[in-house]
């Protein structure tokens, strides 16, 4: 028994939220009747003891060297449960008012964090894809869990088609990878790509790998189940997919490439760069057209994930904190967003029109200002946090040579603050439109205590940032 | 020597025969029933090349599962093939031609394969020595210790596989009578009958 749990303590977490899972599971299914308020609430209660583990955990390899734990995961994982903890109280609240809540709905979301938490541990390929799977199958299914609605059960089929196809890319790059290095773990990958200089197999593998990973991030030229997807999955639900997901990718992404693959940066720093002026580019230009506001946030994501990627093509450790503080300001920015988001509703139906807002500052003073404050910091305008996010990124960038991309990224951040700033003058300077139902309570806090976060996070920097710039010390001794 | 040789005539002999009527049954019930037989086949040539484990995943899974599961489609679709027939000698020369592609390129990779040395050596001294232990227990052996982390997370995507699956899926229809069987063993006579007696030439109220 003791030597059991010796072998499970650096899976903590892990463990305990699969344990978790399966017994909610089961008390659904016992209770029999629609009781999903009290599952989400075990369920927050879980992650939160999930993350006091995460917090607790030592930095050890463990399972043969499939699965690490260091300061790095430990702060994206804790970053990745605060958003899935956020997100599934909108989801439950959703569910409730649309009467379409069951017992699996909190279960689905669990096991889509301990997929997500898995990816962000893996220190093998075969780890990394397991995770990656487990996480992906939870979304299709939660994309499409709307099953009565059209558009939802679309983005459901259009997700899964197109995630399959992202994992057989993924799977393909591994086994060249495989091939030409000679085996899977990421330890012994970075001994085999310091011996000597790449192989032509290990190169096209790694592209394959990157492509896979961009993927699941929407990173542009792998973006186009984005839109889709936001918009017909129902809202809390794409909330959801913008922030957990995207975390979980992102530090993969990071630890996968600066881990095994380091000393290859010359090779996959130029595929990065390509990737990530295309995604700043596209996300802003292709967001100015957009009249749903989903569909809107969606490129948006797609930009602000181009941003997050200029950390890692510096590739050093001040591009990984720039990386871990665009995240954390990141989440909070997109959960505030889509609590307004949810709140759009007129006579109990909901609305995602742009036109929508027309005069919210009128009708609804205090969440017009929210939107606003959220609108002007994903934009990265100086008195909120997601200029400070910007800024990070931007600075890594500058130390490490790279002024030229420092400076495309500011240009397209001008030009994705039109559409940020066109919202704005909608709510304050058109003509006021039909009134909006009053949010309900829980989706008001969120967005207000998102919105004071901002200018909370601008003013009191210091300590987000240490320990980002702590973690990405822990990624680059581990 | 000669039953080995034997055997493996068989199995190869019936294998191909099996898959060629897969292809060219009309019946696709039928298809599905020499599909079966074709991984039968299959699984006696595994077995013939020591790898019994092989063998017997085959016949569990392919057969005992994906196999039923085929036929369950293909019962309920009920595809008339006459009609997806239609149109193949149209498209016959351009799939030809891509086929014709596919196979000189396949070609011409088997023509520059090189085996190289340590591979040869690797595969005449596999680990751990096949006299030691049978392939089974050798995978075994490593499943249940190096890889039970993975194991163990692919119940789970298992498992959420199966959960999905449910929930896109299940629909509680409402005002279904089912039979319960504790309501009516405890129904008692004196709960439903009452005794009443009729007055002649007047009926009841």
């Amino acid at each position: 028994m003791s030597h059991l749990l010796q072998l499970i303590t650096p899976a903590l977490p892990e463990v305990f939220m699969a344990v978790a899972a399966m017994v909610l599971l089961l008390v659904g299914v016992f209770r029999e009747k629609e009781s999903t308020t009290l599952l989400t609430w075990l369920a927050l209660a879980a992650m939160v003891v999930a993350g006091g583990l995460v917090i607790r955990s030592a930095p050890v390899t463990a399972f043969n060297g499939l699965f690490v734990v260091n300061g790095f995961t430990s702060y994206a994982k804790i970053l990745m449960l605060v958003g899935a903890g956020l997100t599934s109280l909108l989801i439950n609240s959703w569910a409730q008012r649309e009467k379409t809540a069951r017992n699996e709905l909190p279960v689905l979301v669990m096991f889509a964090t301990i997929g997500m938490m898995m990816m962000i541990s893996a220190n093998d390929l075969i780890s990394l894809y397991v995770g990656l799977e487990l996480q992906s199958l939870s979304l299709y299914v939660l994309a499409a869990y709307d099953r009565d609605n059209q558009r939802a059960t679309e983005a459901g089929v259009k997700y899964f088609v197109l995630g399959a196809l992202a994992s057989g890319l993924l799977l393909y790059g591994s086994s060249l990878v495989y091939g030409f290095g000679g085996t899977t773990t990421f330890d012994g990958l970075a001994t085999a790509v310091k011996a000597g200089p790449a192989s032509l197999g290990l190169m096209i593998g790694v592209v394959f790998v990157i492509a896979g990973l961009a993927f699941k991030v929407s990173a542009v030229p792998f973006h186009m189940w984005t839109p889709d997807v936001y918009e017909g999955a129902p809202t809390p639900i794409t909330a959801f997919f913008s922030v957990a997901p995207k975390i979980a990718g992102l530090c993969l992404f990071l630890r996968v490439l600066v881990g095994p693959f380091g000393n290859m940066i010359e090779q996959w720093q130029q595929v990065i760069i390509f990737i990530s002026i295309l995604s700043m580019g596209w996300g802003a230009v292709a967001a100015l057209a957009q009249k749903n506001i989903k569909r809107l946030m969606a490129y948006s994501s797609i930009g602000h994930v181009g941003y997050a990627l200029i950390g890692l093509v510096v590739g050093n450790e001040e591009g990984a904190r720039g990386l871990l503080v665009y995240l954390l300001i990141y989440l909070f920015m997109n959960v505030g967003t889509f609590a307004v988001i949810m709140s759009m509703r007129v006579k109990g139906k909901n609305v995602e029109d742009i036109s929508d807002l027309s005069g919210m500052a009128k009708n609804h003073p205090v969440m017009a200002a929210v939107l606003a404050a959220l609108m002007f910091s994903m934009a990265g305008i100086p008195p909120l946090a997601g200029f400070l996010g910007k800024f990070y990124i931007f600075v890594a960038a500058v130390n490490a040579g790279f002024v030229w991309l420092a400076v495309v990224g500011l240009l397209a951040s001008v030009i994705s603050a039109v559409y940020y700033i066109r919202l704005i003058k909608i709510m304050y300077f058109d003509e006021p439109g039909t009134a909006f139902d009053a949010p309900d309570k829980l989706a008001g806090t969120l967005m207000v205590g998102c919105g004071v976060l901002m200018l909370v996070i601008f003013v009191l920097p210091s300590s987000l940032v240490d320990s980002a710039q702590a973690a990405a010390r822990a990624l680059f001794l581990g | 020597m000669i039953i080995a040789s034997l055997a493996f005539y068989l199995f190869s002999i019936i294998g191909v025969i099996a898959a060629l009527n897969v292809i060219f049954q009309r019946n696709p019930v039928h298809c599905v029933l020499w599909l079966i037989l074709t991984f039968f086949n299959a699984a006696g040539l595994f077995v013939l090349l020591g790898a019994e484990f092989v063998a017997m995943i085959l016949v569990v899974v392919y057969v005992g599962a994906v196999a039923v599961l085929f036929l369950f489609v293909v019962m309920m679709l009920d595809i008339n093939v006459t009609i997806m027939r239609e149109g193949f000698m149209k498209y016959l020369p351009m799939g030809a031609l891509i086929g014709i592609i596919l196979l000189v390129e396949l070609a011409f990779v088997f023509g520059g394969w090189t085996m190289s040395p340590a591979a040869e050596g690797l595969r005449l001294a596999p680990a751990p020595d096949m006299a030691d232990v049978n392939n089974t227990q050798a995978l075994g052996n490593i499943l249940y210790t190096n890889y039970v982390y993975l194991f163990q997370a692919s119940g789970l995507v298992l498992l959420v596989a199966m959960v999905g699956a449910i929930v896109l899926t299940l629909r509680r229809r409402p005002g279904v009578r089912k039979q319960k069987i504790s309501e009516q063993v405890a129904r008692r006579a004196e709960d439903t009958l009452s005794v009443v007696q009729v007055e002649v030439g007047k009926g009841l109220q």
